[in-house]
């Protein structure tokens, strides 16, 4: 069941100068959520963006009955997004998309930039079922990097600069704890580093896993636009049959 | 409860009130069920369905621009067997008018998904799509040229039994001719417009925004396009006129029936807001009460 909803806009953080996090409140309880799911958000009033913004949960908390999200200032949408108040009303559409799997016996997961964002859920949901994955995020630099002592409260945390200005210098792909062994990795983030990411598991014979972010229309699965080329079945939604694949499922 | 002074009719066709949904814009009606009752709408416009199975265009196929949408979907759909076997017997039923959007490369193609669809007891008309813009063989190439189009309506009307819709494009010269050549080949109303050819580019990147460089404008802005190519036509024919053009809420359904539409499909905003055409009906009655109609078809035609 998909739900479409007024949320309210409970708390406002900056979490660095790109990205915001909210805290959307329903006055109704709230389905089941599951990690790697996306809501999407209708930002009104600005001409050249029609669509709503699918954007990935962050968390969710069922006894306050919020979502969170974060958010990144990438276009016309987003900056408008980012004037939003306390207490104001979003129209939101939620939950959408498949999920991560969460049965894995030890997890690594890799995000980067705000594509860390899901796997604190992700990571939770294993912490709550008595597994410390491993999260690895990537940043270009220390000051894109945010709520890492959050994440550190359900995993073990790694970190990959590519200034080296916090965590280990490089990319993702050249962090020590990629040469641990683990039952799969999940990942989000930008396209070539899950790539990359996918590309080494792939060597290591370690099942993968990708959330991709196509553009979208509508968010359930009407439209066809956001489209990715799978091995067997060729053209699928990424919003109704992702935005969670097996990497080595996808043409890419 | 149903407002009695909603009901319209397309002809033959009797609705609940005048909003379809657009196809292409509404999947199988299934995907909206969760949003909406799909039998509190006049009816629905299922995805366009072809001979044969159709991957569609490579992604990307969207691009975002001022008020509306480009789309370059390029008809994906897995044929009409795959449709009457499996997607049929689910939706069956959720409304009287459940309309199948009809599409191909060729008259042969038509005519084959025509006459498969005719044998389908509860869809009760087709919409006959002769102006996709984003394939490659057939499609718009049939609803550019009067010929071809009163051609294909031809072929289709020998095998297709019940309420024949043709769509057409904005894309020609004089929508007019078009629409008066259908007509006179044996369609039983028109829906207009398709979605507008036109392209985005990427300035940063210095490349198109969708694959296939050109695809279908929709959304708000085709709207003052969509009002004259309605106004234009409906004046001009003798039969019903279906408008389509980015209808957003109640007051462009007014709109579109005060230049002569009998009905509306709504398309892009099904996108936005998944739920808008309950708030749509919803606004009809209420527009209903401040301008005290009797029923909401003394509008059409009234400009």
């Amino acid at each position: 069941m998909k739900y479409q909803r007024e949320l309210v806009v409970l708390r406002k953080e900056n979490l660095n100068p790109a990205c915001f996090l909210l805290e959307l409140k329903s006055t109704d309880s709230l389905c089941e959520i599951l990690p790697g799911q996306f809501v999407n958000i209708l930002v009104k009033d600005v001409a050249e963006r029609l669509l709503r913004r699918p954007i990935s949960i962050h968390d969710v908390d069922y006894n306050a009955n919020t979502i969170s999200v974060v958010v990144q200032k990438i276009g016309l949408a987003t900056e408008k997004l980012s004037l939003i108040n306390e207490s104001d009303k979003l129209d939101v559409v939620f939950p959408l998309g498949n999920s991560f799997p969460t049965e894995e016996k030890r997890p690594l997961l890799v995000g980067g930039g705000v594509g860390t964002a899901p796997l604190y859920y992700l990571a939770k949901t294993y912490y709550n079922k008595g597994i410390k994955p491993a999260v690895l995020i990537g940043a270009r630099t220390k000051d894109q990097l945010f709520l890492i002592d959050k994440y550190k409260t359900v995993a073990d945390v790694f970190i990959s600069t590519e200034d080296g200005s916090v965590g280990e210098k490089g990319l993702v792909t050249a962090n020590s704890v990629m040469n641990e062994s683990f039952s799969a990795i999940l990942t989000c983030g930008p396209t070539p580093m899950m790539k990359a990411v996918a590309n080494m598991a792939q060597e290591r014979q370690i099942s993968c896993f990708v959330s991709l972010e196509n553009r979208m229309a509508c968010g359930i699965g009407a439209c066809l636009c956001c489209v990715t080329e799978t091995k067997s079945e060729g053209n699928v939604c990424v919003c109704t049959k992702g935005a969670v694949f097996r990497a080595n499922e996808i043409k890419w | 409860m149903e407002d009695k002074r909603l009901n319209s009719t397309i002809g033959t066709l009797k609705l609940k009130n005048p909003l379809l949904t657009a196809s292409g814009t509404f999947g199988f009606g299934t995907e909206y069920e969760d949003f909406l009752d799909l039998n509190s709408l006049g009816g629905f416009i299922v995805k366009g369905t072809t001979g044969e199975k159709r991957e569609g265009n490579p992604y990307p196929r969207l691009a975002e621009t001022p008020s509306g949408m480009i789309n370059a979907v390029g008809l994906q759909n897995k044929g009409v067997e795959y449709f009457c076997k499996n997607i049929y017997p689910q939706i069956k039923g959720k409304n009287p008018n459940i309309i199948v959007n009809v599409s191909g490369s060729s008259i042969e193609e038509y005519c084959k998904v025509a006459s498969m669809i005719n044998d389908l007891e509860t869809i009760p008309a087709i919409e006959l799509n002769i102006s996709c813009p984003n394939v490659k063989k057939g499609g718009m190439g049939f609803g550019v040229n009067k010929d071809m189009a009163a051609e294909v309506v031809t072929e289709v009307r020998k095998v297709y039994k019940k309420h024949l819709i043709v769509k057409l494009t904005p894309n020609v010269t004089n929508i007019i001719e078009i629409a008066q050549a259908v007509e006179k080949a044996g369609a039983d109303s028109l829906s207009l417009i398709n979605t507008v050819l036109a392209m985005a580019v990427d300035a940063e990147k210095q490349k198109p925004l969708i694959s296939t460089i050109t695809g279908g404008l929709s959304g708000p802005a085709i709207k003052p396009i969509a009002l004259r190519c309605v106004w234009q036509v409906s004046h001009n024919v003798n039969i019903p006129v279906i408008g389509i053009g980015g209808i957003m809420n109640a007051r462009d359904v007014v709109e579109f029936m005060l230049v002569g539409a009998s009905a509306v499909e709504i398309g892009t905003a099904n996108f936005v807001n998944p739920s808008v055409c309950t708030q749509v009906i919803n606004d009809l009655s209420d527009y209903c009460d401040r301008h005290k109609l009797n029923n909401i078809t003394e509008l059409i035609g009234k400009i």
